[in-house]
């Protein structure tokens, strides 16, 4: 049924070759300059494809979870598709952490896994796996190619629908008889998908009402989302010009960092459960919200029948099913970020739409005043170095670069996001939606094999480093001058948080025994180890990291009892944010709010 | 804004490529998102297309309902999701297989019944029926309840189709090449 789908109707025949060759040269027509992968026994006949050209390059891997996070850094950094090459059954499942975070993050990648020969299928083959039946829930998309006259439309049906509308990871499970097996090439030219075509331009009269809404607002906030920074670079301009056009203040998710530049006046910080007094405060008062390509995720909204009460909400996400799930709007407007922001700057223009100065200068005053708390402070003093000082001097000192940053999960995670500021986007890299601990590394490798001459330091916990560790060895064997800077209090800081809060202060198993000597650790793997452990080291410590034209291994060792706030505890609305230490005591947490995550 | 909170059911049509993988695709983000499916039936529709239509009836909240069908759309294989409780008069047609076994009185009775629903019977033994009966899910539901006492041993039901009252069809046919 499926071959009837080929709409080449070329003049020409085709060329033939087999179906690892049809692989390589779709890859190389998609424009694919690199992949991250691990061979294995169901995808030889690829990787020797591979090792019979030049145009493509292949990084190697330790481990295949890693491969999809190094796939998922280079796109988040380059705005293209990541692309990965597994073997069939474990290669394959390891993935599948990998694929769920892209898919959490709606990440553009490809992911090639093997699969035993189409005759095999079902049969309890050796390293087999239901590898469609596994991805399924986990990716945009899924094919398991069992003709080779379908694969190289498969291969170029694969990228359109990873790149288009939101986006997402595809699997194709290529079976080894299939990769054998010799077939038709086509280019992409001829290859137009059945179905999919996301909505890209909105509906104008949704635009008009937009911009009613917009110009008659007297407490507006601007609340944007990963959903920009996907939509190209074009989208993150266009928004920073319509923030500025109309004066209103602007907060941005964890995936929207980088959005608008975190120096400009108009941004109050990043929003939700560890986001600023300021921008949640916003939030919570405001008569219109303009979300543009965010989510209302559970991170962001605190309890929902308490946010933003009193706001009429606009919601601009290119996909529908994005739209009233969490919370209820008043002006869906399905569309591209990048496209939608084009609309509304025009229809702003033509309407010579004016905001409500007086108004607006009341709203700006409060802002102010919530932002004079300077919900941020912490206090650095004697030679223990607070974690937040720690991310604070390395922004200082590398901001000049403009850095890619990377980070793992957990407390050191969010400091980052609350200390560095992102100028530009695509420049941040981090697992928002699923959390995954061990992200960071491997991510950096993605990022620095797209950017070799710039500065890429992932920020790490000493817990989550050890998740992907040995993905050292990688960034050693592709000579990737990755930076490593591990803010290390021994405890996965994050759950001791939380139980600090939530158990009573039993600290069940978040203490990790036996870490290992994080710069002996660096030197066995060919790195540079470093170490500050006094407040008077640090700078000299990452000023030679900086230096190093190799991988780096810092291990920064910071104030252990440190917590993380500002923080919305689960349950609780954006006015009862925790501010510090202090406030704790007096806010305990609800039941209901106990067995949220 | 006022969120209407009353759970109703609705019928929605799906209009798919009949590919391997796509029933689990849609059973899938069902039972993955916790959404409820009360039936579900699929079959090809349109051979040169090769499309098949599944009719899933579902019940929810009118933000879960939304919810649903957007979540559908997006699945890629999917053409057009059809919500024919909400988009106007639609016909809800079930058929159902009864069996029914036992001898004497019961026998008479059961061909009464079945009479008045307009069952046909479509195998006979001498202990025996098995009655189809065409119509509306509570008509089905009404002969199994009356059937139960008669000797009634084995149900099956295809679960609903519907297809939109009026001219307008859900989406252009394939004209076949």
């Amino acid at each position: 049924m499926a071959q009837q789908r080929t709409a080449a109707k070329a003049a020409e025949p085709a060329q033939r070759m087999t179906g690892a060759e049809i692989i390589i040269k779709a890859l190389l027509d998609q424009g694919v300059e690199v992949m991250f992968g691990y061979p294995g026994g169901a995808v030889l006949p690829i990787y020797d494809a591979l090792f019979k050209q030049n145009a493509l390059r292949h990084v190697l891997v330790r481990h295949e979870q890693a491969a999809v996070h190094s796939a998922e850094g280079y796109a988040r950094s380059t705005g293209k598709v990541g692309v990965v090459l597994v073997t069939s059954g474990p290669g394959a499942t390891n993935a599948v952490t990998g694929l769920t975070d892209a898919l959490m993050d709606s990440i553009p990648v490809v992911c090639l896994t093997g699969q035993v020969p189409t005759h095999l299928i079902g049969n309890d083959a050796f390293q087999e796996a239901d590898t469609t039946g596994i991805t399924r829930p986990c990716t945009k998309h899924n094919y398991l190619v069992k003709d080779i006259n379908d694969l190289a439309r498969t291969m170029h049906e694969a990228f359109y629908v990873a790149r288009s509308g939101r986006p997402g990871p595809v699997v194709i499970d290529l079976p080894k008889d299939i990769q054998f097996a010799e077939g038709p090439y086509e280019g992409p030219a001829n290859v137009r998908h059945r179905t999919y075509r996301p909505q890209m331009a909105a509906d104008p009269a949704l635009i008009e009402r937009a911009i009613d809404l917009i110009a008659a607002a007297k407490k507006p906030v601007f609340y944007c989302g990963g959903g920009v920074i996907n939509s190209g670079p074009e989208a993150s301009e266009l928004l920073t010009q319509f923030v500025r056009q109309t004066g209103y203040p602007c907060t941005l998710t964890l995936m929207g960092l980088g959005a608008i530049p975190a120096s400009d006046p108009l941004f109050l910080g990043m929003l939700g459960m560890h986001g600023t007094y300021q921008a949640n405060l916003a939030m919570h008062e405001a008569d219109v919200m303009i979300n543009i390509g965010a989510r209302f995720d559970d991170r962001i909204t605190g309890r929902l029948n308490a946010f933003s009460p009193n706001s009429r909400k606009i919601h601009v996400d290119i996909d529908p099913s994005s739209i009233n799930k969490n919370v209820p709007v008043e002006l869906g407007i399905v569309g591209d970020c990048g496209t939608v922001l084009k609309q509304l700057i025009e229809a702003w223009k033509r309407r010579k739409a004016k905001p409500d100065g007086k108004a607006l200068k009341e709203w700006w005053k409060k802002i102010e005043d919530w932002r004079a708390r300077d919900c941020l402070r912490f206090n650095q003093s004697g030679d223990i170095i607070k974690p937040q000082h720690a991310i604070k001097r390395l922004y200082e000192l590398t901001r000049d670069k403009a850095p890619f940053i990377t980070t793992e999960v957990g407390q050191h995670q969010m400091w980052a996001a609350q200390f560095f500021g992102f100028e530009k986007p695509n420049h941040w890299m981090t697992s928002g939606g699923l959390g995954t601990m061990g992200y960071g590394l491997p991510a950096a490798i993605g990022v620095q094999m797209a950017h070799p001459d710039k500065l890429v330091v992932d920020i790490a916990g000493e817990a989550s480093i050890l998740m992907n560790i040995q993905e050292l060895s990688t960034a050693v064997q592709h000579r990737l001058p990755i930076k490593i800077f591990i803010v290390n209090n021994q405890w996965m800081g994050m759950v001791r948080q939380w139980q600090e809060l939530l158990h009573g202060g039993r600290y069940s198993e978040s203490y990790t025994e036996a870490l290992p000597d994080f710069v002996k650790l660096a030197d066995a793997f060919g790195c540079v180890g470093l170490r500050a452990t006094k407040a008077g080291e640090l700078d000299k410590v990452i000023k030679e990291m900086i230096k190093a034209d190799r991988p780096v291994v810092v291990d920064i060792h910071v104030d252990k009892t440190e917590n993380c706030f500002p923080m919305i505890p689960s349950g609780a609305a954006h006015n009862e944010m925790l501010l510090g230490p202090a406030d704790e005591a007096k806010k305990p947490v609800s039941e209901e709010g106990m067995v949220l995550v | 804004m006022t969120i209407d909170k009353t759970i109703r059911r609705h019928t929605i049509a799906v209009i798919v490529d009949n590919e391997p993988g796509i029933l689990a695709r849609v059973v899938g983000m069902f039972s993955g998102r916790g959404y409820n499916i009360e039936s579900l039936t699929v079959a090809e529709v349109d051979a040169h297309q090769h499309l098949s239509r599944i009719t899933v009836v579902t019940s929810g909240t009118e933000m879960i309902i939304e919810q649903i069908k957007n979540q559908l759309g997006r699945l890629v294989p999917v053409h057009k999701v059809a919500d024919l409780t909400s988009e106007g008069p639609h016909v809800e047609r079930e058929l159902l297989l009864v069996k029914v076994a036992g001898v004497g009185d019961h026998r008479v009775e059961c061909l009464r019944i079945a009479d008045i629903f307009r069952a046909r019977v479509v195998d006979s033994t001498t202990e025996s029926f098995v009655f189809e009966v065409t119509g509306a899910s509570e008509k089905l539901s009404a002969f199994i309840s009356l059937m139960e006492p008669l000797g009634l041993i084995e149900v099956s039901r295809t679960g609903v189709v519907a297809i939109a009252r009026g001219s307008a069809a859900i989406m252009k046919r394939g004209a076949g090449n």
